[in-house]
């Protein structure tokens, strides 16, 4: 009786000069769940993805059921029942459910035998694991959550018993989250065994067996769940103590520096995303806007800071009204103290091909300080990145490396260190610390806080609800373009997922 | 996993692996020779010996080098602006007018050094104006410039006829170009330049304007690297999102860059109005502006590339033209076939041997490299 599911030994993989796994042994044992932690770039997606097929380890050998096998590519992998869930779907949008489920394994050309064998084997799948989907929806229609319980399906389907799912919790709101935990448990009690690669340290608490933990590419340590702590967990992937919990101390509100009233933005296709909003932010405060994505956060930050047009509204900085509906111009804001750390921090916040010092001076290469006349002053420019890059601690302490050297962590550091060092009025941070390691999310957090404590109006967007209820002083639900509900940051977060999730206030209701 | 391949040095990335392309690019081209019935290695020594052997080649080689930096930089501009410009035929061609009517009008009075400026000033303003159209419709109306600027090398096309028949040619005259300028409308050659290292230009129309190429190669990388200007151009290239963010005015840097890369287009027209006939006829461009898209890419978009990569092609287009002579088996196509097989390696398969030689850099570097890099993923 063997009841490893999956052994790696020595599993070792570079690409070029960057060593993305270093001999790597894993087991995984069968019938449990089993976590994989680390931060942004230790080397989990590698592993999984080779384990997968996608690459081909360099040395090192792969058992499955305690026979060794050699995975070439997805569709052997798929042979000896491995199945992956993507952190970005690999659905096709347009096609029902059943025939994404059914794509790549149609068996002939004439697709009405397997449509009718596929909506059989489906049916059974779906009572077995509790996975209610409707097989003829069709995909962009349905939400995240059920998208991604077509995703489990199509690997059920082709018969994985070994199911690797890469962050699949980060899209989901907390309900939809506990609901996919739930079917992860049934899966196990079916005896499947399950890979579970995540950063959120919570979600590994709560779900797994047994969780290894990955930093740098390598593996440093493999604990039983029941027996280990989030604090030593974050210790391993980090490689030193880490302060989880946010020191704050009470916020002591000013002026309003930043009010918006009645803003309705719409999106390139038209469609309104923005409806109706209002709120404001005083000076010394920080409001955090919570929701799933894609409920209007992005066009209400692009609105506020100019780059995207606004229907209607009127917003007011410092009690100067910004013209969002006409000309208002980023430029323009930058000078009249609001800063902004945009959501997308690789497309917008920063040109991964300039060097640092080009992207600390981004938005802001009009400062004569910059400049001599027309042309660049490269010295003061380096002299101003190289300051920054020591006050922020930003690794390796290079002005002139490319940016898309430095890690997400780095790269965020790059962006914030630009936009606190105006010393602005106004900071609208969106997602600080999306594709963060835990070490720079401390440090991100911090500095917000700093901010606020030097009177700053700070203006927080963010998916991940831990971030808002630990950093803001109040906290907005956005909900499909509207914000409904406002909440303490100490509010339950089952209440806060209920409004996430669109189920109506009833305390606003009642007035 | 950002960075799919690893840093090499820069000898590496800038010196030898454009070398391996070429070598390979020539390798394909002297399969084509061998295939044509004539001997590649014969045909390779006539091609360096007729571009570099005597000083005609040369400055044939470096005549032909100047109208493709021209084009080429006018190309690499807007490429920094995420902008394709492939109508780099038709602004220099139009520009010629700026070239021609200063001449036509000075030359009687004035000395080329008068009316070289003037002219400078002319083409470039001329072939600014011709891009400035195509940039503004993107800017403001979303018209995708390599339509528009294809579209205008048709209609410069047609007008040039049009202005060469109806309005510029001589009364009596039947071939369609202007009158031959008096000599304040001829550009000194630079014979003594090559005399200088023991060279007799002989016949060859190596002019002022090459010195011109080289002042043009050095403000463009002045603009794009060292102004508020080209940063601005930069990061509009490299992400429109980030411009918007930063408050850039994407249409005003639009249109400034397709000025920008017009008017060097239009500048390449001095060399043969000015520097080398003496009077505008019909076609003088001659392809230049399209060859400027392969210098563009060869170069990768530097100066410093675009220099070489102008020079090289010069050599193709001379010492093409001796293989054509010598060889009648080989005709002036096999030299398009052989600048297209430099373009495909040079450009379209720039990383094809990457990934061999970055492994190849990667044993050699070791363990000691290992530490080094940082946490790059």
């Amino acid at each position: 009786m063997n009841d490893i599911a999956i052994e790696l030994k020595g599993i070792d993989k570079k690409f070029g000069l960057v060593h993305a796994n270093k001999n790597i042994n894993m087991k995984v044992r069968k019938g449990t769940i089993h976590g994989i932690i680390g931060e942004n770039g230790a080397g989990k997606s590698t592993l999984m993805s080779i384990l997968y097929g996608f690459y081909q380890a360099d040395n090192g050998d792969i058992f499955v059921d305690g026979k060794k096998t050699v995975i070439k590519d997805p569709n052997a992998a798929i042979s000896v029942g491995i199945g992956m869930v993507h952190q970005h779907f690999m659905l096709v949008e347009n096609f029902t459910v059943l025939e994404n489920i059914m794509l790549g394994a149609e068996e002939s050309q004439v697709l009405n035998a397997g449509i009718t064998k596929a909506r059989r084997e489906l049916k059974q799948l779906e009572e077995e694991y509790e996975l209610e989907v409707d097989p003829d929806a069709i995909i962009e229609e349905l939400p995240v959550g059920i998208q991604q319980r077509v995703e489990i399906l199509k690997a059920l389907y082709r018969g994985a018993e070994i199911l690797i799912l890469d962050e699949p919790t980060g899209v989901l709101t907390p309900a939809e989250a506990d609901h996919l935990f739930r079917i992860l448990e049934q899966l196990k009690s079916e005896g499947k065994t399950i890979l579970l690669i995540t950063h959120k340290l919570r979600e590994i608490m709560a779900v797994t067996d047994e969780v290894s933990v990955m930093r740098r590419g390598e593996m440093v340590a493999t604990r039983t769940t029941s027996e280990t702590s989030v604090e030593e967990l974050a210790e391993l992937m980090v490689g030193r103590h880490v302060l989880l919990h946010v020191e704050k101390g009470p916020a002591s509100p000013g002026d309003v520096m930043l009010s918006v009233e009645n803003l309705t933005v719409r999106d390139g296709r038209g469609v309104d995303m923005v409806k109706n909003v209002s709120f404001n932010v005083r000076a010394g405060e920080i409001v955090g806007i919570a929701g799933v994505a894609g409920n209007g956060q992005s066009e209400l930050l692009q609105a506020i800071s100019g780059i995207r047009r606004a229907v209607t509204g009127k917003v007011m900085l410092q009690g100067e009204p910004i013209h969002v509906t006409g000309t208002a111009d980023p430029a323009e804001l930058r000078h009249r103290g609001l800063a902004h750390v945009p959501e997308d921090r690789q497309h917008m916040g920063l040109v991964l091909k300039f060097d640092e010092s080009e992207n600390s001076i981004l938005g802001y290469h009009d400062d004569p300080k910059y400049l001599n006349g027309m042309f660049l002053n490269i010295d003061a420019i380096r002299k101003d990145a190289a300051d920054k890059i020591e006050k922020y601690d930003i690794r390796p302490p290079n002005p002139r490396l490319k940016t898309a050297n430095f890690s997400g962590g780095n790269q965020q550091k790059i962006v914030l260190a630009r936009e606190m060092e105006r010393d602005p009025a106004v900071l609208v941070i969106g997602q600080p610390t999306r594709g963060v390691d835990v070490g720079a999310i401390e440090f991100i957090h911090k500095r917000i806080i700093e901010m606020r404590d030097a009177g700053k109006a700070v203006l927080l967007v963010s998916v991940e609800l831990d971030e808002i209820r630990s950093l803001s002083d109040r906290v907005l639900v956005m909900f499909d373009g509207r914000i409904v509900g406002e909440r303490a940051p100490d509010a339950s977060e089952g209440e806060l997922g209920l409004l996430m999730a669109g189920v109506e206030d009833t305390k606003e209701a009642a007035q | 996993m950002s960075a799919p391949y690893a840093k090499l040095p820069a000898w590496v990335d800038y010196g030898l692996i454009p070398l391996i392309n070429l070598i390979v690019a020539f390798l394909v081209a002297g399969l084509v020779v061998l295939a044509v019935g004539e001997s590649p290695l014969r045909a390779a020594s006539l091609l360096i010996e007729g571009a570099f052997g005597y000083g005609e080649g040369i400055g044939f080689t470096l005549y032909y080098a100047t109208n493709f930096i021209f084009t080429g930089l006018a190309v690499a501009v807007a490429f920094h602006c995420g902008l394709f410009n492939i109508g780099g035929e038709g602004q220099a061609y139009v520009a010629g007018l700026g070239v021609a009517l200063p001449c036509l009008w000075l030359d009687q009075f004035a000395p080329w050094y008068v009316i070289f400026p003037a002219a400078i000033l002319g083409s470039a303003l001329v072939g600014g104006f011709w891009a400035m159209i195509p940039g503004w419709l993107q800017a403001k109306r979303g018209s995708h410039v390599v339509i528009t600027t294809i579209m205008f090398n048709f209609i410069a096309s047609s007008l040039m006829v049009y202005v060469l028949v109806d309005v510029l040619k001589p009364a009596g005259s039947m071939a369609p170009q202007t009158r031959t300028f008096a000599e304040g409308g001829q550009l000194p050659r630079l014979d003594w330049l090559l005399a200088s290292v023991g060279l007799d230009i002989g016949g060859a129309p190596f002019n002022m304007s090459f010195l011109l190429a080289l002042v043009a190669a050095f403000v463009v990388w002045l603009v794009i690297w060292r102004t508020k200007l080209g940063y601005e151009i930069r990061t509009m290239g490299h992400s429109p999102t980030a411009a918007s963010y930063a408050g850039i005015r994407q249409s005003r840097i639009i249109i400034i860059t397709m000025m920008m890369s017009g008017a060097l287009a239009g500048m390449m027209a001095l060399n043969p109005i000015m520097g080398d006939q003496h009077r505008m006829q019909l076609d003088f461009v001659g392809g230049a502006g399209f060859v400027g898209i392969a210098v563009a890419l060869m170069g990768r978009s530097h100066p410093v590339g675009i220099v070489p990569a102008a020079i090289l092609f010069g050599m193709l287009y001379q010492g093409g033209a001796e293989i054509s002579f010598e060889m009648p088996q080989i005709s002036r196509d096999m030299i398009t076939i052989i600048q297209g097989l430099v373009i495909l390696f040079a450009g379209a398969l720039e990383n094809m041997f990457r990934p061999a030689i970055t492994a190849f850099f990667a044993t050699l570097g070791g363990a000691r490299s290992d530490k080094s890099l940082p946490a790059a993923e």
